[in-house]
């Protein structure tokens, strides 16, 4: 029976070694810069004085915890050995004692109590985000991240941050190659086409909420992890000690892309943030639409195809045709019909279930969007071409 | 102790055939505790099965990175379902399966204190088992929102959602009405003689298990009910656009939660405490300290929820609070820990498969406390939340602490329920089975959460996949163990297996292996005297 059971343990570890073999072979992935390493058995490397605490708490937990695990069940796997029938041994008769009651009470009680002293700084550390440098404001949408530069250098710099890995290294049922390209994506899944820039050394205090349903913002080097509530304010901070990029993932369950919409930090030298600043500003200005501005009717289809598949394609289909729960654009009557309604829908959303977009569209992106769905796949609208001046009319 | 009867002129239990009804209506209509138990246990372990191949669905397109089989939506329907599944379907009428069939046997009552209440209690749980399985088939499909149905998540599911919520309510019902039944027989029929001090520590986890569930169901029916009336009734309760709070769902909703993960150990906990005593042919040790510690752990309950709540965003004070009262828990805890080892130490010990269970239990259930203490300290928790550390945490402690009591105990009182021994050899097999794949699942799950992984993903960065690999081949294997269980149970209720005596088990203590095996359809009719 105890060779058996050696049989089946040593089974068990080659079956656990050959499928790592095996699974690491098939992928050539390293480990990601900022993000986990290929099999990571313990917390990231700490780039924040707070990370560094944490990790310190844990090692600290760990060690006091197997040493207390080893001699509990030391003792228990001696008493498996020793004080067995088969042996011959025969069983004692007590069943009680005051003193070790006493004593198994008092000791745990000293040790938890020692714990708790341990972590009391750094939960009160990680309260305070007084003084800070530079204030960000980081809005958890389905399925992306927004970030606006509320205080201090970058102030009015405001963007959004979408997951830059595509779909067809993703979906593997919809897209046939999808493995082979991924296999050689080290940031699968953990990169976007606008990271969020701060410099280093200088506190930066994040302000969380939400658009729609709880999100939450974590970066595991930088030790930051805060929930982002709609309709709420919460904030927490950091301090990052180490030029370079940083990613994180939504850390709390928000529907059905919940793991496709990471967080990046790229911290700068205060030189280079300078620069980005800059270089930033001028981008966003550049790329501000003027509302009175008009477009012809190709313009704003070709913006608005590609808006449409980073934005609704996710909901409404590739192709406008819907799913079970979400309606068709292709056919729809408020596709079709007055361009008022659709702008309204667009704009202020419906049901609880489609999102508005008045927050994360301009009044031109809005226009193009819903143009190019009056003219697309089929769809061939009376009313065929929105101009951004009619959406910023219906904002009021 | 001895139990005597009255001679009526007619003994045993043929006269009795003439009054308890047969076929279908003999369940349908059950009043009998041993009955309902059985019926219990039967939808428990049907649901543990259902529960498990969504947790293989799941598991499934986890085992490499990208999406193979399902997509993102219809993942979450299966991680939701799978832990509503096993939490109300599985591991709780588990363990009211085994009150039932137990708690009238051990204190030496003839039956539940309310009998046609009890049949009630168990109808009403297929009805919401129904209504959760079918939840899969209506349009847009069972809730996607977690166990923990979070607000305003769950505003936006569709119709499946709406019968979740009917179907907790239903299984809240029936636990609410369970507990009344068992705190009633408990404070009320025991036979004379036995002072609460003297009845078996399994009663006493479900003396306090029921006054947790009686305390918190209410609870969660109302978080529901808020749910539902902002879905459907124009309340604003966890809306901040209508002046509510998304946070004031999770407070009311871990409120009855945290309580709720205790109900599912403590039974566990009576279980084992009369089954290492008996296979260490030794009293239990610290038998008062057993039942301090057990209240102490359930008073405790009540005021650490919101450590499931330390990245929402409370004050310095509140998060302070909580983990200094979540890290108390650990102290009553491992003194019943400590009082089983000292009822092993200089016992003489064998080791059947209820023990083999038992002892496993305590080994891996601890490893469980452990990483639960290191959840609680609020700094290491902002880089554990929501990650798969907490799903290997809470994994180790209902898994291999619940479910392995639940099997102890079911090979431990199975030859009392059916009368014949089940085969040891393939205990054995399902216990080596389960422990080894259950580690091999599970602990890779450790690192994954150490290294970042969160939680409730369809998909994940390439740097996971190994340990991703391992756990679905663990689970696989897990999974299969459960049909050598499956396989043992059914082979001794058939009756392939040697007959079994009064007391199968020479250490064994309590008024249950009084009584011959099978125990007869109505046991102490005349309550025995105690002691």
């Amino acid at each position: 029976m105890k060779l058996n059971r050696f049989r089946r343990f040593f089974s068990a570890v080659w079956l656990a070694a050959a499928t790592s073999l095996i699974t690491t072979s098939a992928w050539a992935v390293n480990d990601s810069v900022g993000g986990p390493k290929v099999n990571q058995l313990n917390l990231h490397e700490p780039v924040t004085r707070i990370a560094a605490d944490i990790d310190w708490l844990h090692w600290a937990m760990l060690v006091i915890c197997l040493v207390i695990f080893v001699a509990v069940f030391g003792v228990m796997f001696y008493s498996i050995y020793a004080h067995r029938k088969s042996k011959g041994h025969k069983a004692a008769t007590f069943h009680e004692s005051m003193t070790a009651e006493i004593s198994w009470t008092i000791v745990p009680l000293v040790i938890v109590m020692g714990m708790g002293a341990m972590a009391t700084k750094a939960v009160v550390a990680i309260k305070d985000t007084s003084n800070p440098d530079i204030t960000i404001k980081a809005t958890g949408y389905q399925w992306k991240w927004g970030y606006d530069y509320l205080k201090g250098q970058g102030e009015g710099i405001g963007f959004l941050s979408t997951l830059a890995t595509p779909r067809d290294q993703i979906d593997d049922q919809k897209f046939p190659g999808a493995k082979e390209k991924r296999a050689v994506n080290d940031n699968y899944l953990l990169e976007v086409d606008n990271p969020l820039v701060v410099p280093v050394g200088k506190k930066i205090r994040i302000v969380t909420t939400a658009n729609d349903v709880i999100h939450a913002w974590k970066v595991p080097s930088l030790g930051v992890m805060q929930d982002a509530i709609p309709g709420f304010v919460r904030d927490t901070w950091f301090r990052a000690e180490k030029v370079g990029t940083y990613r994180g993932q939504c850390a709390e369950l928000c529907g059905k892309d919940h793991a496709f919409m990471p967080i990046v930090v790229e911290v700068k030298s205060e030189a280079d943030y300078a620069a980005w600043v800059d270089a930033k500003k001028k981008e966003l200005a550049a790329k501000a639409d003027d509302p009175s501005k008009t477009y012809t009717l190709d313009e704003l289809k070709t913006r608005g195809e590609k808006l449409f598949s980073n934005n609704c394609a996710i909901c409404h289909g590739p192709a406008g045709a819907g799913t079970a729960n979400v309606p068709a654009l292709l056919g729809s009557k408020v596709v079709l019909g007055p361009k008022a309604e659709q702008v309204g829908v667009v704009l202020n959303g419906r049901n609880n279930r489609m999102p508005a977009q008045k927050d994360q569209l301009s009044d031109t992106e809005i226009a193009a969007v819903i143009t190019y769905t009056r003219n697309a796949w089929g769809n061939k609208a009376e009313q065929n071409i929105v101009q951004p001046a009619e959406v910023q009319a219906a904002r009021k | 102790m001895s139990s005597t009867t009255l001679d009526h002129g007619h003994v045993g239990h043929d006269h009795h055939d003439d009054h308890h009804p047969h076929g279908w209506r003999r369940w349908l209509f059950a009043t009998n505790h041993k009955d309902i138990g059985t019926l219990y246990l039967i939808f428990s372990f049907v649901m543990l099965l259902i529960g498990g191949v969504l947790a293989l669905m799941l598991r499934t397109e986890l085992f490499q990175p990208g999406l193979q089989y399902f997509q993102p939506e219809f993942f979450n329907q299966l991680t939701t379902m799978h832990g509503l599944i096993m939490v109300f379907g599985a591991i709780m009428p588990a363990f009211v399966g085994f009150a039932n069939w137990l708690i009238p046997m051990q204190i030496g009552a003839a039956d539940m204190a309310f009998a046609r209440m009890n049949n009630f209690s168990f109808w009403l749980l297929p009805v919401a088992g129904l209504l959760l399985s079918a939840s899969f088939f209506v349009p847009g499909g069972a809730t996607a929102a977690g166990w923990t149905l979070y607000a305003p998540l769950s505003t936006q599911m569709g119709m499946g959602m709406d019968m979740g919520i009917f179907a907790i309510h239903i299984m809240g019902a029936s636990s609410i009405m369970g507990s009344i039944n068992i705190i009633v027989t408990i404070l009320n029929m025991r036979a004379p003689g036995m002072t609460l001090m003297k009845m078996p520590l399994f009663c006493w986890t479900w003396l306090i298990t029921a006054y947790l569930l009686i305390a918190v169901m209410p609870v969660l029916a109302g978080a529901i009910t808020m749910m539902l009336t902002d879905r459907h009734f124009g309340t604003s309760f966890f809306n901040a656009a209508g002046g509510g709070d998304p946070v004031m769902y999770q407070h009311i909703f871990w409120f009855f939660g945290h309580p709720e993960v205790y109900i599912m150990i403590l039974p566990a906990f009576g279980i084992v405490s009369e089954i290492i005593p008996a296979f260490a042919r030794k009293r239990l040790f610290g038998y008062s300290s057993m039942v301090y510690a057990t209240s102490s752990i359930a008073i405790l309950s009540f005021i650490v929820w919101a450590h499931h709540m330390f990245s929402t965003g409370m004050p310095v004070t509140g998060q302070l609070f909580f983990m200094y009262a979540t890290m108390l828990i650990a102290v009553p805890t491992g003194v019943k820990v400590f009082n089983w080892l000292a009822t092993m130490w200089k016992g003489s010990m064998t080791f059947e498969t209820p023990m083999l269970f038992s002892v496993g239990f305590l080994f891996v259930f601890t490893m469980g406390g452990f990483t639960g203490l290191i959840c609680a300290m609020a700094p290491i928790d902002v880089q554990i939340q929501d990650t798969y550390y907490v799903v290997a945490h809470f994994h180790y402690v209902l898994v291999a602490g619940s479910l392995f009591a639940l099997f102890a105990g079911t090979y431990y009182w199975l030859p009392k329920w059916t009368g014949f021994m089940y085969s040891e050899k393939l205990g054995k097999l399902h216990f080596w089975s389960s422990i080894i794949s259950f580690n091999i699942t599970f602990f890779p799950m450790h690192f994954l959460g150490l290294a970042g992984m969160p939680r409730r993903y369809a998909d994940y960065p390439m740097q996971f996949a190994d340990f991703h690999a391992i756990a679905t081949i663990g689970a696989f294997w897990f999974g299969l163990s459960q049909l050598i269980f499956l396989v043992a149970v059914i082979r001794c209720a058939q009756g392939k297996g040697e007959k079994a005596v009064a007391k199968p088990w020479d250490g064994a203590t309590g008024l249950e292996w009084e009584l011959p095996s099978p125990a007869p359809f109505h046991s102490w009719e005349t309550p025995p005297l105690v002691k």
